[in-house]
């Protein structure tokens, strides 16, 4: 195996509420929603209408400018709402699920056997495209590409992320077949980055097919744009492909079984949540049955469907996201703090030492959704290059697409980074921008500019 | 703490749009914010936050001060006690430092946070922090002299010019505290040189000249190497006294241990940049040793090259005006540079232009507008590291 790379740069944010490796037990959710704004730039064309029956795997909506990526349904059912939001644009589509799941048919094949067209198709009809995001501008990967590569990061070292060896267990051999696919697809390697603390089932050290890199190191050494950019640098017009474990367990299943079975495990994790701990669920359920008995009641509390860094904000009853492997609850902390800028600060966490929490590295916090202070312009320099670990200006990247100036943005590393890797930068920020908005603008704006 | 609260929230309709006095709700939000930290929550992006604001960096800041502020208020009266040959309690000597500095910093603030919240109520911004650290810094870069008047209008001149009119906090291109010592220096020379206004009501045969002021003279001194030396052991000789701080000098400015004890506080906190500070030292030390090996004169042969490290404003310099975020440079390899140039510049003005002794202010005002582009030729590196990288994948 290769050596391992070690990651420095960055930031651990301990929380209290990490999920226990065991598997709970909740009530099927009865509701499921695909949502078209888990897909960043989706234009989306509804094939379905209000009271339609689907199977799972029928497909919902596809894209108005790429019809042959499907996105389909996780179960079998009634479509009961489309939701919309302003200027009608598409939020939700709601689907009532029988009490049996009757699943589409696909082909079940083994994926060594078949051609690249005959596994992209397939993936395609079945909607399990959409999984499979690409570098740069971490959108759905376009099918008429080949890419360099395809970049596989098998943990995540986000706030009280899911382990992903439990998510995966006992199913090694759908994941090893997922892999066979996803081979298929590219001209290069498969890398499946490992971090030899976190994995150590034989899932992924065992798997065939791909290349195994190792890292260590604190968050974001588990985001794969970090990885990429230690294995094999994005530079201007390269594309590489991205997709989850998790997922890779859908497309096994897929050519396995010919069904669309998009059951996974998530993570109820956070701070308000009595008992974090696995549950099973389906792609895109309604998280209520779930949360239900399971939140403390004494305070206003904020659903985050995904973690606390990256995750979306979801009500109660909302549903999870498309790709989230993980629920998080915190308080809510629209509340005033007298002199709370002033204060020694025992209980608050931050990267620099001006609170006195700095005592106690091993602590776990409860943090909320506070913005401890208000939005200024930029002041303070050198805090973002603490937590980003890549060769790339974060301060200047983010000024220039303030600016909205395409060729700086191209020089300082637009290519090679996704909201999701500046995340900390906008955690840690003292002027409290929005980093992450802000790169997704830029990201836009490149994808506009440059097709 | 509640009833303040209920308070504040009954009166904030009046100060919000379609109030009474929604033309002031920029100043109530100052206030609110200062007493209360706000409930705004995240909506979007990453959903906690790390718990510093501005306020808390900028107080931050203030506390780093504080060492050299006391200090300033010991050594006004301890300078004041010995030009008039008197011996003093430690209480009388804090009581007259105090007496006189206070009104400084009180006008400092005063006229600054005036200027501050008229900008913010004009434009409808918000009340920005900035200030509150350029408010402490002005006085401890005043001379103990400087006529109460001078230190309005000079503040006043650096919140407009050197602020407000690029757009406020973060926004400006040289540090605000020492736009506000440029302009005194240059409109009221007679108050910022020569010996009569660095000690507070001096007797009149006592010589109150720094000791950059008599090293400085040393430069065209022609009186053979005997007598620069014993001018040099009168004025120079104790670098202990340099060092802690008991010379006349500008108020916060004299003692290297004080401001050491700043560096460390502001260090240790994240806040201000090691880098910076460092590579200043550094580059003072360079350019003195220099001199040192050069020896064309006197001042260039006689005082070495640490010695300029604990003169005059160098610490304070280092330590507290290059550290600037907004005017410094940005990058991390430029941040090394920029500090570097400071310290070399600093020294190569104060030895070789006897009209500018005291050369910290300039070398830095000089290097907050070189900063863009030392951090364009960093950022220039960077992106010419890219590309490469591509001509090497092909």
């Amino acid at each position: 195996m290769s050596e391992v790379k070690k990651i420095k740069k960055g930031l651990d944010i301990k929380l209290i509420g990490k999920a226990e490796k065991v598997l709970e037990k909740a009530d099927r959710s009865e509701t499921f929603a695909i949502k078209p704004t888990d897909f960043p730039g989706l234009t989306p064309k509804l094939k379905v209408k209000v009271d339609t029956e689907v199977k799972a795997g029928s497909a919902l909506f596809f894209d108005k400018y790429r019809p042959e990526i499907n996105f389909t349904s996780p179960v079998s059912g009634k479509v009961v709402a489309v939701n919309r939001g302003e200027r009608r644009k598409i939020l939700e589509v709601v689907i009532q699920a029988d009490a049996a799941i009757q699943y589409q048919e696909f082909k079940k094949a083994d994926p060594n056997s078949l051609s690249r067209e005959e596994v992209k198709e397939e993936m395609l009809k079945s909607g399990l495209w959409a999984y499979v995001r690409q570098r740069p501008y971490d959108v759905i990967a376009k099918p008429q590409d080949t890419p360099k590569a395809i970049f596989v990061s098998a943990f995540d070292t986000a706030p009280l992320a899911a382990d992903i060896d439990f998510l995966l267990e006992g199913e090694a051999e759908a994941f090893q077949a997922g892999l066979d696919a996803l081979a298929k697809l590219t001209d290069g390697k498969v890398h499946l980055n490992i971090n030899p603390n976190i994995n150590q089932s034989k899932t992924f050290s065992d798997a065939k097919n791909v290349v195994v890199n190792q890292f260590t190191g604190i968050h974001p050494a588990g985001n794969v744009g970090v990885q990429i950019h230690e294995l094999s640098p994005i530079n201007k017009g390269d594309v590489v492909w991205v997709i989850r474990p998790q997922e890779i367990l859908f497309i096994g299943r897929l050519f396995q079984n010919g069904t669309y079975d998009v059951s996974r495990k998530v993570a109820l994790t956070g701070s308000e949540v009595k008992n974090p701990a696995y549950y099973s669920t389906i792609l895109g359920g309604s998280v209520r049955n779930i949360l239900k008995a399971q939140l403390k009641d004494d305070d206003k509390i904020r659903v985050i469907s995904g973690n606390v860094l990256t995750g979306t904000q979801i009500p109660e009853d909302g549903f999870l996201g498309f790709y989230d492997s993980q629920i998080t609850v915190i308080p809510e902390g629209d509340e005033y703090e007298f002199l709370g800028w002033a204060l020694p600060g025992l209980k608050k966490f931050s990267m620099s030492k001006t609170f006195f929490s700095w005592l106690t590295p091993n602590k776990e916090y409860r943090l909320d959704a506070n913005l401890h202070g208000e939005h200024r312009a930029f002041v303070m320099t050198g805090e973002y290059d603490k937590v980003l670990p890549m060769d790339v200006l974060p301060l200047q990247l983010i000024k220039s697409i303030m600016v909205e100036d395409i060729d700086q943005m191209e020089q300082l590393g637009i290519y090679e980074v996704a909201p999701e890797d500046l995340a900390l930068c906008e955690f840690v920020c003292t002027s409290k921008i929005n980093v992450q908005d802000l790169v997704r603008q830029g990201i836009d704006l490149m994808v506009k500019e440059m097709s | 703490m509640k009833a303040l609260r209920k308070f504040l929230d009954k009166k904030k309709p009046l100060f919000q749009k379609g109030g009474k006095f929604a033309k002031l709700q920029s100043s109530f939000e100052a206030f609110e914010t200062f007493l209360y930290v706000p409930n705004i929550t995240s909506h979007s992006g990453t959903h906690i936050k790390d718990a510093i604001d501005l306020k808390r960096t900028m107080s931050v800041v203030v506390l780093a001060l504080i060492p050299a502020l006391l200090f300033g208020i010991y050594n006004t009266g301890y300078q004041h006690f010995l030009s008039l040959g008197q011996t003093a309690e430690f209480m009388d000597i804090c009581i007259y430092g105090l007496i006189e500095i206070l009104p400084i910093i009180v006008v400092s603030y005063v006229v600054g946070l005036g200027i501050e919240f008229a900008f913010a109520q004009m434009r409808g911004h918000q009340v920005n922090e900035g200030f509150l650290v350029s408010g402490m810094l002005i006085p401890l870069i005043m001379p103990v002299g400087a006529p109460l008047w001078m230190v309005a209008v000079s503040t006043a001149f650096a919140v407009v010019i050197g602020k407000e009119v690029f757009g406020g906090t973060g926004m400006n291109i040289w540090n605000p505290a020492l736009v506000a010592r440029a302009f005194f220096f240059f409109a009221y020379p007679s108050k910022m040189s020569g010996d009569i206004v660095w000690i507070a009501d001096k007797a009149d045969s006592f010589s109150g000249a720094t000791p950059l002021a008599h090293a400085a003279s040393l430069a065209d001194f022609e009186g053979g190497s005997g007598a620069a030396t014993s001018i040099i052991e009168q004025h120079l000789s104790n670098s202990w006294d340099m060092f802690v701080g008991l010379i006349p000098g500008s108020i916060g400015e004299t003692s290297t241990i004080a401001i050491l004890i700043g560096a460390v506080i502001l260090i240790a906190s994240g806040i201000g940049s090691w880098k910076i500070m460092a590579s200043v030292f550094v580059g003072g030390y360079t350019m003195g040793a220099i001199f040192n090996l050069v020896g064309a004169n006197a001042y260039m042969e006689l005082i070495p090259a640490w010695q300029h490290l604990i003169m005059g404003g160098f610490a304070f310099g280092a330590v507290f005006m290059a550290t600037d975020p907004v005017s410094a440079a940005q990058t991390a390899r430029g941040k090394i540079i920029y500090g570097f140039l400071i310290g070399f510049l600093a020294v190569l003005i104060r030895v070789m232009n006897a009209g500018f002794p005291e050369a910290m202010m300039l070398a830095i005002l000089l290097m907050n507008t070189f900063a863009p582009l030392i951090d364009h030729y960093v950022i220039q590196g960077n992106v010419k590291r890219r590309l490469k990288r591509v001509k090497v994948n092909a």
